[in-house]
């Protein structure tokens, strides 16, 4: 019986940010963390996967667009389907939309430029998984890094995403206001994070990995792990 | 079927379109004791480059400190440097330049720069885990320049960020002697456990030679002897030179080879670059005293019809060349076909002493390793020197008959306006400065990028530095001031300078004026390194910096190491705390212009001589400054370099968000007391209850401390000379570079 979280980060050829969310899972975290290369298929041993950031195949062609036709995607689509939880991160959160797993699409940032710096995103929802220990309304200063990052759905999918409360993080300012100034690669609504209607599988294009160490000097994203082992580990246990 | 090339006959005339000189033609003759075959002619012409041979800057380079210290490899004997960092770790770095291809196709050169670079770290199996860049442009007024400067960035970008490695620190100057000359240094920094480090020999005959990676194509052929020569304005038709980079690749390849490493299987390996298989093939062999065997026919392409002179002289990139205990060969190609990397064995390891190549059964070369190598048989010349003319007329400027600025607070503003000095934001914010999640400090608030050392009490200093400008006006006190401002600002991140690695653009080495302030830069760099106790770990010269239009400032680059170690307490940056602490100045104001970029950018001037400079002086610096901080007696640090105090005062206040009040009061004319670039100095702030204890420690180590005033409020005022809010100065610092590359996107 597992007396801890069972992660798995996945490792497509091409991710770059697999050591980092492993390292939080594993050092920080103390969660029983290991790779899944991208060709496995059984991933029954686990309770959460991450799709980590990175540039899967090269992304050459669009991001996450080779990555959705990999067999571990076909298995943790299954996975997700049977309810597992699974959090894509940056690359990650376009492989989730490019595979289906949540809906719209990340085209290139507004400025046709990548942009790697700190943003402020609110906290939408903190009765999901993913963000229970964060205060409602939470402002977050945690960074993004991704040059395709530009949320786009149409009328209708938008519609159905607010209705149904699946933004869970919107680019905001450091006071926690929407304003075009914050929304740093013009996604639609302000979206930087996205929950399924089922609520196991959280996309986000900004990096909790790299905000969960005091020592770099950002620790919002701590906010997210410490959900996830709230939530999931009594729901591991019951097993 | 064996493809049928029509190779040309073999000639006098032949070599000296390869750029073989009628003396090196005639040793090639008297190495072989025959007339070379096509594909000989072309592997010695490239590996007697200047790009692999050095041949007219090994002499002057050996006078380098090279050895000693923390260095656990000299200089030149493996593709980088490494030095010992304790606890069973090393650091293996090195920079190199990538100025040509870039000059041609800013994206593609820069971008393979990077790759290329990185990949002579993890030959050395170690990870790389940060990158550097040392960039310099001509004007942003110039159409050109901007498509360069835009090119070069992304591409490094690009490359980098897919690759997975933060680009945590650089440089840029914008300056016109640049504008045809542009020039883009990459520092690579990797870390390897000791012990746990590759070699680049080809030991033991009958084990394997494996080329692993891309696929050999047409691309950069030539790229070496390219870099060679002098620009002509011909230079589009330069492209085919130029390789195209494939980080994805890259990343597999880096993967793949540190795993490959740790079988235990893998003899030896050298990084493919410059004249590729030709040069680690040869190098290899020549390292260990052996010989290779190659078959060409099993080397992957990527278009078939390529002759035996094409494959040896490509620099098709993502490439290596490994050499395989010959029992364990399978072990090695599981490791890159599970990475989906071909792993093609093309040949074994020989004690002939020979490079024997094959293609179709046809023997197409055979040649003694050592006889093309640097250090063995490649040329080694040392030119005539002869002090430049130039130099009369820039130490005859008389700085007293130039008039001080009536309004110091415009001249102020304009200076933050040089996209020299202004915040280079625009830049840093396309590279992934983070990933890898051990960036404490990125570009911005700090002298230097700071890496922490995962599982240690460690972290690295990273910084490059070298202002060309003042290398053109005294060479040799210009290159020691390269050396001690990039020691000085790792020590104002708070930490020990341990190596450096260097780059040295400079012009055509046959001009006795170029040769001249090469030997007295490289000299005074030497002089800085024994100081500072840095060797010299090793680095890349490009020589052949200029074009019709003219020539750039003779250019090294340093790329410095410290080591942060106890960590995190040791650590510093540059930016004020808190309200009400003290500013001090550790170090001397001198009555000095000479080189500042207030001369250049104000007034148009490029005078004078480089700035004071005094080593000892310096030394003593960086060890009070190294003792206040692990005093815990230092809130901030930062160093006084180009724009001078007022430029230091505004950056840490713009970085902490904190205004200060100053007062100063050394007798000497404003606008250098102001601007003026007189180096060894540091700019601090210190808790008011330290102040005592500071100046006792200061006066231990003989140097000067004077306070300059308080941090507090929202606006930096200097004497009755500069009062403004710090938004008004943010504004102008933030957006000199963004404004100039917008106000023309628009314009299409």
């Amino acid at each position: 019986m597992a007396d801890t979280l069972r992660v798995g980060v996945v490792v497509f050829p091409g991710s770059n940010c697999d050591h980092d969310v492993y390292y939080v899972c594993k050092h920080q975290m103390g969660w029983r963390t290991r790779f899944i290369w991208h060709k496995e298929t059984d991933l029954r041993d686990l309770d959460l996967i991450i799709l980590p950031g990175g540039f899967s195949y090269g992304d050459y062609l669009r991001s996450g667009a080779i990555a959705r036709f990999s067999p571990v995607m076909h298995a943790v689509t299954r996975f997700a389907r049977k309810g597992g939880y699974v959090l894509g991160i940056c690359n990650g959160f376009q492989i989730l939309t490019e595979a289906g797993l949540l809906p719209g699409a990340l085209l290139r940032n507004a400025s046709l430029r990548f942009i790697c710096r700190d943003v402020f995103v609110r906290v939408e929802r903190t009765d999901t998984a993913f963000t229970s220990a964060y205060s409602p309304g939470a402002v977050l200063r945690i960074p993004i890094a991704h040059g395709e990052g530009n949320y786009t759905a149409d009328a209708d999918t938008l519609r159905r995403l607010e209705e149904s409360g699946q933004v869970i993080f919107r680019y905001v300012t450091a006071d926690g206001r929407l304003d075009p100034e914050a929304n740093p690669n013009g996604s639609m609504h302000h979206i930087a994070g996205l929950l399924n209607d089922r609520g196991n599988v959280l996309g986000m294009m900004p990096h909790p990995e790299r905000a969960a160490d005091p020592v770099l000097g950002r620790t919002d994203g701590l906010g997210l792990f410490a959900s996830l082992a709230e939530s999931l580990v009594g729901a591991a246990l019951k097993r | 079927m064996a493809p049928v090339a029509l190779e040309p006959e073999v000639s006098r005339e032949l070599a000296r379109a390869h750029g073989l000189s009628d003396e090196e033609y005639d040793r090639l003759l008297e190495i072989l004791g025959r007339k070379p075959t096509y594909a000989e002619l072309g592997m010695y012409a490239v590996m007697w480059s200047e790009h692999c041979s050095y041949k007219n800057s090994i002499a002057v380079l050996k006078t380098l400190p090279r050895s000693g210290g923390r260095l656990l490899v000299a200089a030149g004997e493996e593709n980088a440097g490494l030095v010992d960092i304790g606890d069973g770790l090393a650091v293996a770095f090195k920079i190199e330049s990538h100025n040509h291809p870039s000059a041609v196709e800013p994206y593609q050169g820069a971008a393979t720069g990077v790759g290329g670079i990185h990949r002579d770290v993890f030959a050395m199996g170690a990870r790389p885990i940060a990158a550097l860049d040392s960039l310099r442009f001509g004007s942003l007024d110039k159409a050109r320049v901007r498509y360069l400067f835009e090119g070069v960035v992304r591409g490094i970008a690009d490359y980098g960020n897919a690759f997975g490695v933060p680009t945590v620190g650089g440089e840029i100057y914008f300056d016109p002697v640049y504008e045809g000359n542009p020039l883009v240094n990459v520092m690579s920094v990797g870390l390897v456990r000791i012990g746990e480090t590759a070699r680049a020999a080809a030991r033991g005959p009958g084990n394997l030679v494996v080329l692993v990676g891309s696929a050999t194509g047409r691309d950069g052929i030539h790229g070496a002897t390219f870099a060679s020569e002098t620009l002509q304005d011909d230079q589009e038709s330069r492209r085919p030179n130029v390789q195209v980079g494939d980080p994805f690749t890259e990343k597999l390849l880096l993967e793949a080879t540190l795993e490959a490493l740790r079988t235990g299987a893998v003899v030896g390996l050298q990084d493919m670059g410059a004249a590729g298989i030709t040069c680690s093939s040869c190098e290899m062999s020549a390292r260990a005293g052996t010989g290779m065997r190659l078959y060409l026919e099993r080397v992957p392409l990527r278009e078939a019809d390529m002759s035996a002179y094409e494959i040896l002289l490509s620099e098709s990139q993502e490439r290596m060349l490994l050499v395989v205990d010959r029992d364990r060969i399978e072990e090695v190609q599981q490791v890159f076909h599970k990475w989906d990397l071909p792993a093609v064995v093309i040949g074994e390891v020989t004690d002939t002493g020979l490079v024997e190549v094959y293609y179709h059964g046809e023997l197409k070369a055979a040649v003694p390793a050592r006889s093309l190598v640097l250090g063995g048989g490649a040329p080694v010349y040392v030119r005539q020197a002869r002090m430049p003319a130039y130099l009369k007329q820039t130490r005859a400027f008389q700085a007293n008959a130039l008039p001080v600025p009536e309004d110091l607070q415009a001249t102020f503003l304009q200076l933050l306006d040089s996209p020299t000095i202004a915040s280079k934001r625009w830049v840093y914010e396309q590279y992934d400065t983070m990933v890898r999640t051990n960036t404490v400090v990125g570009p911005g608030p700090s002298d230097a990028a700071v890496i922490r050392l995962k599982g240690t009490r460690k972290a690295l200093a990273l910084k490059v530095d070298g202002n060309g400008r003042y290398v053109y006006l005294n060479p040799r006190r210009g290159a020691q001031i390269a050396v001690a401002e990039a020691a000085r600002n790792v020590v104002c991140a708070g930490a020990r300078p341990l190596a450096i690695t260097n780059c040295l653009n400079f012009g055509d080495p046959y001009n006795p004026e170029v040769y001249w302030t090469f030997r007295e830069a490289v000299a005074g760099m030497g002089e800085a390194c024994r100081v500072f106790d840095t060797p010299v770990t090793g680095g890349n010269v490009s020589f052949y910096n200029e074009n019709p239009q003219g020539r750039i400032y003779p250019t090294p680059t340093i790329g410095m190491v410290g080591l942060i170690e106890p960590f995190p307490e040791r650590l510093m940056t540059a930016d004020f705390k808190s309200e009400g602490d003290l500013v001090l100045l550790l170090g001397q104001n001198r009555e000095d212009i000479g080189g500042s970029e207030y001369l250049a950018w104000v007034h148009g001037l490029v005078a004078g001589d480089a700035p004071y400079l005094d080593l000892e002086e310096e030394k003593r610096l960086h060890e009070l400054l190294l003792e206040l901080i692990a005093s815990g007696l230092v809130r901030s640090a930062h160093d006084v370099s180009d724009g001078g105090l007022a430029v230091a005062l505004a950056e840490s206040c713009l970085f902490g968000n904190l205004g200060a009040r100053v007062r100063l009061e050394d007798p000497i004319r404003p606008d250098a007391l102001l601007f003026g670039e007189g180096q060894s100095r540091v700019l601090i702030s210190a808790r008011p209850d330290d102040l005592s204890a500071i100046v006792s420690r200061a006066r231990d180590f003989q140097v000067p401390v004077q306070v300059l005033g308080t941090v507090g409020g929202d606006r930096l005022k200097i004497n009755d000379w500069i009062d403004l809010p710090l938004e008004a100065i943010r504004r102008v610092y933030e957006f000199a570079i963004p404004r100039r590359m917008q106000a023309h996107d628009s314009a299409g």
